[in-house]
């Protein structure tokens, strides 16, 4: 046995273990390379650009976002979308509610919470259709509430004051389900001693609620609050299918607005479209800040 | 237990509970129940108005076979099963991987690589769009399943590289040193002792990704033409073009839908919970 042998078996080993880890990313950061991390970089790219998609690209600088400037859709629709990203807070606090309620135990609570939670798990766009039938002022069931009193109701969908609160109404329900299973699975983990101890310093109902059970929810709490967030920014689906940004572009939302610009019958102006997109992505980065934050002083505690 | 155990209440006090809960069920759902009563009623009742009344005849069968028959909704929810199938087989191929050599392996870009993964799974879509769009038409995957297989796979892979990672972090990392101390290769390492103590985490993430690629309306609208290629979620919007009104053939369309991702629901719903809940409980 010679002297030298451990040690060449030694850097072999820690050779092979600094390769190891490149053999099993390559895969998965060769597919997340080509279709979302180079993508960003190539729409800010062609943000620059005045382009059809098909023909040649024309460097125009920041001539596109010096048009959105002065495009009165464009603020309906960050308008729109700020109006989204507020009401859509609701479904936290509504989520919380309907959590409290079912925690308790009684026979065939678990198919109950299952029940409650469907809204989440069917497509939007379903849910969009149902809602446009709900909505439908000739028969749907908002008519029928008004029929009531011999009212006439109101058109929601073409109406440009209710559009944008009806399709958000419609988003609520499946987001407020998604909320409150995140808070039933918090309220699961809340210490019984915890409780026990506030019942006994007397603290009850919305005191014990406050004091001692939103403290243990914190981690649920911002769960909820971001998922919630990125869905309202997000929000494509329910506006393709209810309104297509109509009457009037008056519910559009970014998301919307920047596909109606690069990709229908309005014109395929992909560079405008980019721009769109890019101030999107930035009000986004914001929220992706705060939870990769929040991810790295994890980290660094948890070790 | 947060609020107060109801049996601790006074009995009437239980009663009211257990009566407000049903009540409280079908409003909750009432725009799902109306759904399925309606995809029960005859074209009759839809035209004489009668969309909240008894229906006068059921036509079950009668509306579902007109939606299968009239309409490419069979080819619709083939092409769903094929798009959502190999996509989570793909995504949870990669992240396993992925999410391994993230958890196990000490290395300088580590921590830097996961971020990327993380932040790259809350980016809009619509950041994405034209370019993926442009590398699609250009590969000729343009318009077929395969191009909405290959994007899918590879966006997801950043929330399921994320919970791959953090659940084998919770492993004993003591297996995997012992296992290297008796000279196992690294991949033998990964194969036979790490991937079947990673099951749940896989079953959590089948039945999230199911519902989520299954749910996808916008890539379906982007990467998607021909009804040759188009998802559930896409041919329906189109059918609802060509449905104007009727409400009993849409509604039926919209339950063929919504019945699979429910279906997997119910069948995973331990998996699914844990897999939707992931950080909502520590840190």
């Amino acid at each position: 046995m010679s002297a030298g042998s451990p040690n060449t078996t030694l850097s072999l080993r820690s050779r092979r273990l600094a390769l190891a880890p490149w053999l099993f990313l390559t895969p998965a950061i060769l597919m997340f390379v080509i279709y979302v991390i180079a993508p960003i970089f190539q729409s800010i790219w062609v943000s620059f650009y005045e382009w059809d998609g098909l023909g040649d690209k024309v460097w125009v600088g920041f001539a596109n976002y010096i048009e959105l400037v002065d495009d009165d859709r464009f603020y309906t629709s960050l308008k729109n979308n700020f109006i989204w990203l507020v009401l859509y807070m609701l479904a936290v606090p509504a989520g919380l509610f309907i959590a409290l309620f079912l925690n308790q135990k009684v026979p065939g609570m678990r198919l109950y919470k299952s029940l409650f939670f469907f809204p989440f798990v069917i497509s939007q766009v379903v849910v969009g259709l149902v809602f446009s039938w709900f909505y439908d002022p000739s028969n749907g069931i908002i008519a029928l509430i008004f029929a009531i009193w011999d009212g006439s109701p109101p058109a929601i969908l073409a109406d440009e004051r209710f559009v944008t609160y009806g399709i958000i109404a419609a988003g609520l329900w499946p987001q407020v389900a998604y909320c409150m299973i995140l808070y039933l699975t918090g309220l699961n983990n809340v210490s019984p001693d915890q409780i026990e101890a506030g019942w006994l310093d007397g603290a009850k109902g919305w005191r014990m609620l406050w004091y001692v059970v939103l403290p243990q929810l914190r981690p649920a709490t911002f769960i909820a609050v971001v998922v919630t967030v990125i869905g309202a920014l997000r929000s494509f689906d329910l506006i393709s299918i209810m309104t297509q940004g109509g009457p009037y572009g008056s519910s559009n939302v970014l998301a919307y607005y920047m596909f109606e610009t690069a990709l229908s019958e309005y014109g395929y102006r992909m560079g405008y479209g980019a721009a769109i997109a890019v101030v999107l992505f930035l009000i986004m980065m914001v929220y992706i800040m705060v939870f990769l934050r929040r991810m790295y002083v994890q980290e660094k505690e948890g070790g | 237990m947060f609020p107060r155990p109801i049996e601790k209440s006074s009995v009437a006090a239980q009663y009211a509970y257990r009566g407000a809960l049903p009540i409280a069920l079908i409003i909750w759902l009432l725009p799902l129940l109306a759904v399925v009563m309606t995809s029960f009623r005859s074209a009759g009742d839809i035209n004489a108005g009668n969309y909240w009344g008894w229906p006068t005849e059921i036509n079950v069968l009668e509306n579902y076979w007109a939606v299968f028959n009239n309409s490419p909704m069979g080819v619709f929810i083939l092409n769903s099963v094929k798009v959502t199938v190999p996509t989570i087989l793909l995504t949870l191929t990669l992240s396993c991987l992925a999410g391994y050599a993230l958890a196990v392996y000490k290395f300088r870009a580590n921590l830097f690589l996961f971020f990327v993964f993380i932040a790259g799974n809350f980016v809009p879509f619509q950041i994405l769009m034209v370019p993926v769009r442009d590398l699609s038409v250009s590969t000729g995957l343009y318009d077929t399943v395969t191009g909405l297989v290959l994007f899918h796979a590879a966006f997801q892979t950043g929330f399921c590289t994320l919970f791959m990672r953090n659940f084998i972090r919770a492993l004993p990392f003591e297996l995997i040193e012992s296992a290297r101390i008796e000279g196992v290769g690294e991949f033998k390492i990964f194969w036979h002792l790490a991937m079947p103590l990673v099951r749940p985490a896989i079953a959590a993430l089948a039945v999230l990704e199911f519902t989520f690629i299954w749910n996808d309306y916008f890539w379906a609208t982007v990467l998607v033409n021909g009804q040759h290629a188009m998802p559930i979620t896409a041919g329906l919007k189109s059918l609802n073009g060509q449905w104007i009104a009727q409400w009993h053939l849409i509604s039926a369309g919209s339950l063929m839908a919504a019945v699979p991702p429910v279906a997997m629901f119910f069948l995973m719903q331990k998996h699914f919970i844990a897999g939707l809940t992931l950080g909502a409980t520590k840190g």
